[in-house]
């Protein structure tokens, strides 16, 4: 018999359905209590509408997988960071088109530093491989992505912002 | 039943009673987060802490609703659509834990669809009607700028929720400065004609930042309790952010902020009434309506 973290690993994101909870980082614990399964989940955005279907599918699974009760629990801190999006799920994201986030912006000493000219970090076009692209706008379908242009092969696409 | 079988029955297929006639008919966002206060913190004055957070935050993401259909182009569009949803999400987080800490079972719904303009904690900012993008874009300049240095600084805060929602509102409203900084530098540096409606943008904004920095009794008591920021000390980092913006911008000699407004007290003009009277309108026909 598969355990429940086993059924929680496969589940996968309903905006992002190329990689899993597991891939994506949002999976901090999955015990098997007398009372049924426990899940913790980390939020990723605060007002990610995916957090809702995340939830029910988690529940869902673990149902058609033969757990009959299951609870999932926020985890609020530590807060998300894309740094936790494991290789396989980078790796993923990028043959599905949407560039993978680079490193996240470490805690800084003092004010948080604003930046008004283009980002110093270059996105590869995940299309045509070019090392370099241009971004068209910070925010995009949903809140965890930019707009990005290909200066190659001018193709648009997206790109998971590090946060 | 999974979310991509049916989506609609997946969400609805709730053993309580989801209700999404109006509001969210989601589960607590809140759910299983640890539910203490420390004995020593004042559960009436963290609740009101919580709700003048949480109101800033639901009224700002109104205000930018709104602008869903009216912004210039589709990319704006989506941004101004996801600013208002992160700062909805950090809503719903704080009128949770406020509802919680309150105690007397009112839950996010009923603090956001419930309450008369009177009992809303929200600075004037927040609920100010934008005459056009470049008023949309200085006020959230000026909101962006204060609340990221808020936020920042709720991070060491001893109420474990409240240092939570903060280390995760900064990353968000990091990228909100920075959206309504590079347009207020490209309107204010550009063609005399969005120069000059970027300045009038300003001149009729920047007066309403007085309130923001005005400490409010609560704040004050939860500021040495090590659980509130004083927003007095958020001032010095608004204002070098902000002069980085406007230097940029080439927008100089505009006006400092005006004496402070009352909306942490329930004092608010007649524009939170119409947000509210549009926001408000189906909970309160339909209370606790379902389809």
């Amino acid at each position: 018999m598969v355990s429940a973290a086993e059924v929680v690993a496969t589940v996968t994101d309903p905006e992002l359905p190329m990689v899993t909870l597991a891939e994506l980082g949002i999976v901090r614990e999955v015990r098997e209590t007398a009372d049924g399964v426990v899940v913790a989940i980390t939020p990723t955005y605060s007002g990610c509408p995916a957090m809702e279907a995340i939830r029910d599918d988690i529940v869902s699974a673990l149902r058609e997988a033969g757990f009959g009760r299951a609870a999932v629990r926020t985890q609020l801190s530590p807060a998300w960071t894309t740094d936790w999006i494991s290789e396989s799920g980078k790796a993923k994201l990028a043959a599905a088109g949407i560039a993978p986030p680079g490193a996240a912006p470490g805690r800084t000493i003092g004010p948080v530093p604003l930046v008004l000219g283009a980002r110093a970090e270059a996105v590869a076009c995940p299309l045509c491989g070019h090392a370099e692209s241009e971004r068209i706008s910070a925010f995009s379908a949903t809140a965890c992505r930019e707009l990005r242009r290909c200066p190659a092969c001018r193709e648009p696409f997206e790109h998971m912002k590090e946060i | 039943m999974s979310f991509a079988d049916d989506a609609y029955g997946a969400l609805t297929d709730h053993d309580d009673d989801a209700r999404w006639a109006y509001g969210t008919g989601f589960a607590d966002p809140l759910a299983g987060v640890p539910t203490t206060v420390a004995g020593d913190v004042d559960r009436a004055d963290l609740a009101a802490y919580c709700l003048m957070l949480g109101d800033d935050a639901l009224v700002m993401s109104h205000r930018l609703q709104q602008w869903v259909t009216r912004a210039p182009e589709l990319e704006d569009e989506l941004a101004l659509a996801n600013i208002g949803l992160d700062l909805l999400g950090q809503a719903r987080l704080l009128l949770g834990r406020a509802g919680e800490v309150e105690g007397a079972g009112r839950d996010e719904d009923a603090l956001a669809y419930l309450r008369d303009a009177g009992e809303f904690r929200n600075v004037r900012l927040a609920e100010r009607g934008d005459a056009d993008f470049a008023h949309l874009v200085a006020r959230l300049l000026v909101f962006s700028c204060w609340r990221l240095a808020l936020l920042d600084r709720l991070t060491a805060s001893r109420d474990p929720v409240l240092a939570a929602i903060g280390a995760k509102g900064v990353k968000e409203v990091t990228y909100h400065r920075e959206y309504a900084a590079q347009w207020v530098v490209r309107l204010g540096d550009g063609t005399d004609l969005s120069h000059a409606r970027m300045r009038a943008a300003m001149e009729a904004v920047l007066p309403l930042a007085g309130e923001l920095f005005s400490t409010h009794e609560i704040e004050a008591r939860l500021a040495a309790a090590g659980v509130a920021v004083d927003p007095a000390l958020l001032r010095a980092e608004f204002d070098e952010a902000m002069n980085q913006v406007l230097d940029a911008a080439t927008l100089t000699g505009l006006p400092g902020a005006a004496a402070a407004a009352q909306g942490r007290d329930g004092e608010h003009g007649p524009e939170l009434g119409e947000i509210l009277a549009e926001m408000q309108e189906l909970a309160r026909a339909l209370p606790g309506g379902v389809w």
